[in-house]
């Protein structure tokens, strides 16, 4: 039987700065099991991006990496306002973050179109007033 | 090259030793965090403006050996230890984004 394993993480809303600690975590483990560089960059990147958004857009969520042998199986869960047009926020440059967030070097609408790119599978459900829910996977 | 021969660039002030032994790969320009994040080569020494806590956890994620602040910018004190926790090395320098990269690639 495979060997999972199970990392859960909170976002926490209100901390810019904190931003990168669960991406930064996951990495540690993906390189403690062996897994390769170019496998552990995608799933750093997604779930780094994930992050962020969380931060900028929904004060915050949770982040549930499963890791086997095969592949890394993620999931984003937001209580944010939600996503009104889906396909708009996939396109790259289209951004709905505020001025200082740009100023940080983010908000350029790069996020979700970064998260699809570099995953082999890629699901947003979203539901105004609800919520935001991104599952995704990167095979080995 | 190996790190410890550009952490002595002219017009550079060094906040932060990180790995000497590392070997730079490239130098990388990129003010926009998720550009980086998806193209800054592992053990590249990157040329930014951003000087803020996310500009080191995107180096982190991406293998950087060494960030350096052009045009002025700086890291607080709190960013500085993480990044020696992290073995990455910091430069600052007045000098422009080009100016500094330019050197940085002369010498690899």
């Amino acid at each position: 039987m495979a060997t999972h394993h199970i990392l859960n993480y909170v976002v926490p809303g209100d901390d810019f700065t904190r931003a990168g600690e669960a991406s930064s975590a996951v990495k540690n483990t993906l390189k403690q099991l062996g897994i390769d560089n170019a496998a552990i960059r995608k799933v750093s990147i997604a779930i780094y991006e994930g992050e962020i958004n969380m931060v900028i857009h929904a004060g915050g969520g949770t982040i549930t990496v499963d890791i086997s042998d095969q592949e890394v199986a993620m999931i984003l869960q937001d209580k944010g306002p939600g996503i009104a047009d889906i396909s708009k926020a996939m396109e790259e440059g289209f951004s709905t973050a505020p001025d200082e967030i740009r100023l940080l070097g983010f908000g350029a609408g790069m996020g979700l179109p970064n998260m699809r790119k570099f995953t082999d599978e890629f699901n947003l459900q979203s539901t105004l007033g609800i919520g935001t829910t991104v599952t995704m996977k990167v095979k080995f | 090259m190996k790190l410890e021969h550009i952490i002595h660039l002219e017009h550079c002030k060094l906040v932060c030793a990180g790995d000497k032994n590392r070997t730079i790969s490239k130098v990388f320009c990129c003010d926009l965090l998720s550009i980086a994040m998806a193209k800054a080569p592992a053990n590249g020494a990157w040329v930014t403006v951003m000087g803020n806590r996310n500009t080191l956890a995107v180096a982190t994620l991406a293998d950087v050996a060494c960030i350096v602040l052009a045009e002025g910018a700086a890291f607080d004190e709190d960013t500085i230890k993480q990044a020696q926790k992290e073995g990455i090395a910091v430069l600052e320098t007045e000098l422009p984004v080009f100016d500094v990269a330019l050197k940085i690639h002369e010498m690899i």
